[in-house]
């Protein structure tokens, strides 16, 4: 059983995401199940979703310490869900910060340290700094995507398998975009 | 066989489209809204629609029902009670065509004001209840409900919770049943539920309802499982993954039809442990149950009350297995929270800007703007359920005499005020309230994702319609003094806010601007 968990703040498409790679897996013949946020906690909050993979997956919510991956969107937000990390589960993280509402009123602070940290006390996590990619795609839209292709080089499926679910599940117009985005995130270094 | 990843309302969705469901409808609300939109979006040959509230999406469903056809009506759980009404009395009629509701309840009130066990209702109302545990589940149950409810003569209700609503998993995928509507065949003693037909209609429901209970005693809806003999679950909804994940060797009775309860496979079940348990998220329903049949089993003494269950929840209480966490705790600065809140350049927020200036007494109601009771607005203070602001506002004008309506407001949203705003304001007036009402009209079900509504001009199926002139309504329900404004000029709202709270008279302010995530 595999178990990814996204996280993210509400419209950074994290729901997206953890549908492809739900295709993908379903696809490659493994039962899914999945666990998502929707309604007001998306009016700007913290959302995740929980996607797990297997022979034959009961619960739709991975427990604590047993994510295997925790791909997030903002930085802050891999904070809240440290302890669903299994021992050697690995973190994808967007430097990118978003100000939760305490931080823009000045309530509270924005901790600097938080990289430094994570380096310090979990060994398999990456940052990345989208930015540029984002700019090379054309639209900070496909954040998402960016971050599933990264997740995508640690997943046993195959490059066409990607693009297939991406395929079946992207709208025409912005199918380009996406296709392309997926293979900068697969590709970054 | 084709197969489709699914979310638990989708399958529900596509559950009624198999069944041959003809009429759908619904009032939105979190975490249900979804089965609506896809009958809407994937389903058109179901006449599917948004009611104005939940008690006029049942009724309309009955009507579709006791007419001959297959019908489903869809809330989430506080709407049940909107509807509370009609079910308890066409529990009575019975049906024609099929008649199912789907009841989602939200334990955590994730999106609500509550997290009421809507399992009391089926009791209550003497209707059967079918519970899913997963989104493959939550077709087939549907489909079965469907069969159920012709057959026993019965609404049926299918419960779902956020995390089946809110779950994807794989669903098989089926064709449409052709069933055609039935004719629809008058029957006073069934359909007039005159008090000298509803007698034996009640008589006759306690029969159905002996029948039900064998249905429920040899159905595979609840199924033994049976592993290592020393512990046994009885176990329901999620909370059955949950155990299934924590607890792979116990023995496991899984009820998929929580009402009425099936009480031998309960004696057998618990003839077969050396010790029973029962895993259920919210109230001890099953608990009581068992305990009433003179089985000792132990259920919240070790399992909350309170709030969803997890995995980890249930591993501790079940295996005393606990799951702090793997790597160190970052404590060297407060991680700062992230509540959701109103979006930049929402309307909401001009208008909460002004009222909390203006330091007024906020009566609330359901929506997006119920965000305004936190920082930085902290501009209301009442609030409970749909409709209740301006009869509170009412309310306090009554205690504490007009002075009161000087210092205060009502605030309600477009599709709030005519979901259950209307008769209240009704009141204000016929009770010579002198208050005022804010309707904050972003024209749509925002909080939901923007659905229509009856004022929007478009139905859920997408074609236009009259749409409902909310100044015109508030003048005919004795307004005299009606202002309509945007209230992005937030010196002019709060001139008028000033003016109409200062008046001795009713007064409602339309305050119109498009909510800022519409298109």
């Amino acid at each position: 059983m595999k178990n990814v968990i996204f996280a993210g703040v509400g419209g950074q498409g994290v729901i997206l995401a953890s549908k492809i790679l739900m295709e993908v897996a379903m696809n490659a013949g493994y039962d899914v199940k999945e666990s998502e946020v929707h309604g007001m906690a998306q009016r700007g909050g913290s959302v995740d979703c929980n996607v797990r993979y297997g022979d034959r997956v009961f619960s739709p919510l991975i427990p604590k310490e047993e994510a295997d991956f925790i791909v997030s969107l903002e930085l802050l937000e891999v904070m809240r869900k440290l302890e669903y990390l299994a021992p050697g589960g690995k973190l994808i993280v967007n430097r990118e910060k978003v100000d939760p509402a305490p931080v823009q009123t000045g309530a509270m602070k924005y901790p600097s340290d938080l990289e430094e940290w994570v380096g310090r006390n979990v060994k398999n996590a990456i940052f990345v700094d989208t930015d540029a990619i984002l700019k090379e795609v054309g639209t900070r839209k496909a954040l998402n995507i960016v971050m599933l292709g990264i997740l995508s080089r640690d997943l046993e499926f195959t490059e066409a398998q990607w693009e297939a679910a991406i395929r079946s599940l992207v709208k025409e117009k912005f199918l380009e975009m996406n296709l392309k985005a997926f293979k900068m995130g697969r590709d970054y270094k | 066989m084709e197969k489709k990843v699914l979310l638990g309302n989708e399958a529900i969705a596509r559950g009624a489209y198999e069944a041959g469901c003809h009429v759908a409808t619904a009032y939105p609300g979190t975490p249900s809204t979804e089965i609506l939109e896809t009958i809407a979006r994937d389903y058109r040959d179901i006449k599917s629609q948004w009611s104005p509230n939940e008690k006029v999406a049942l009724e309309v469903a009955a009507g579709a029902s006791v007419s001959g056809g297959r019908a489903l009506a869809a809330m989430k759980h506080v709407g049940l009670n909107v509807a509370a009404d009609p079910l308890f009395t066409f529990s009575y009629t019975g049906v024609n065509g099929g008649f199912v509701i789907i009841n989602a309840d939200d334990p955590s009130a994730w999106s609500s004001q509550n997290e009421q066990d809507n399992r009391h209702m089926a009791r209550a109302a003497k209707v059967p209840m079918l519970e899913p545990s997963s989104p493959q589940e939550c077709k087939d149950f549907t489909k079965l409900a469907f069969e159920i409810s012709e057959r026993f003569d019965r609404p049926v209700i299918v419960r779902i919770t956020t995390r089946i609503a809110h779950s994807q998993g794989i669903v098989e995928i089926l064709p449409r049943d052709n069933i055609p509507v039935k004719p629809f065949v008058r029957n006073f003693q069934k359909y007039v539920m005159l008090p000298v037909h509803a007698r034996p209609r009640h008589v006759f429901i306690e029969e159905q309802h002996k029948k039900l209970k064998e249905y429920s005693d040899m159905s595979s809806l609840n199924r033994i499982e049976w592993g290592d003999r020393k512990r046994g679950i009885i176990t329901d909804s999620v909370a059955y993954q949950y155990v299934k994940e924590t607890c792979p060797d116990d023995s496991v009775l899984k009820i998929g039809m929580v009402w009425p309860m099936p009480d031998e496979k309960i004696r057998e079940f618990a003839a077969g442990v050396e010790s029973l348990y029962v895993v259920e998220e919210l109230d001890p329903f099953i608990e009581d149950y068992v305990k009433a049949l003179g089985i000792k089993c132990v259920g919240k003494d070790i399992i909350p009350l309170c709030f969803e269950l997890t995995p980890e929840i249930v591993d501790q209480a079940m295996n005393g297995k606990a799951h702090p966490g793997k790597y160190p705790k970052y404590d060297a600065n407060p991680i700062p929270p992230r509540p959701p809140a109103l979006c930049k350049g929402c309307p909401h927020g001009f208008v909460f800007t002004v009222l909390g200036k203006l330091d007024l007494n906020v009566n609330g109601d359901i929506g997006c703007y119920t965000l305004a009771a936190l920082p930085p607005y902290s501009a209301m203070h009442t609030q409970g359920c749909m409709g209740a602001g301006i009869g509170m506002h009412l309310g306090m004008e009554k205690a504490h005499g007009p002075e009161m309506a000087r210092r205060s407001v009502a605030v309600i949203g477009d599709s709030t005020f005519i979901h259950s705003g209307i008769t209240p304001l009704i009141d204000l007036v016929y009770n010579k309230g002198t208050g005022t009402v804010i309707i904050l009209d972003n024209r749509g079900t925002a909080m939901t994702g923007h659905q229509e509504h009856p004022a929007t001009g478009r139905t859920l199926m997408g074609e236009e319609t009259h749409a409902l002139d909310l100044e015109m309504l508030v003048k005919a329900c004795g307004v005299k003094r009606v202002v309509v404004t945007d209230p992005k000029n937030m010196d002019e709202f709060e001139r008028i806010v000033r003016e109409e709270v200062a008046a001795p008279e009713p007064s409602v302010i339309i305050s119109l601007r498009k909510c800022i995530l519409m298109k």
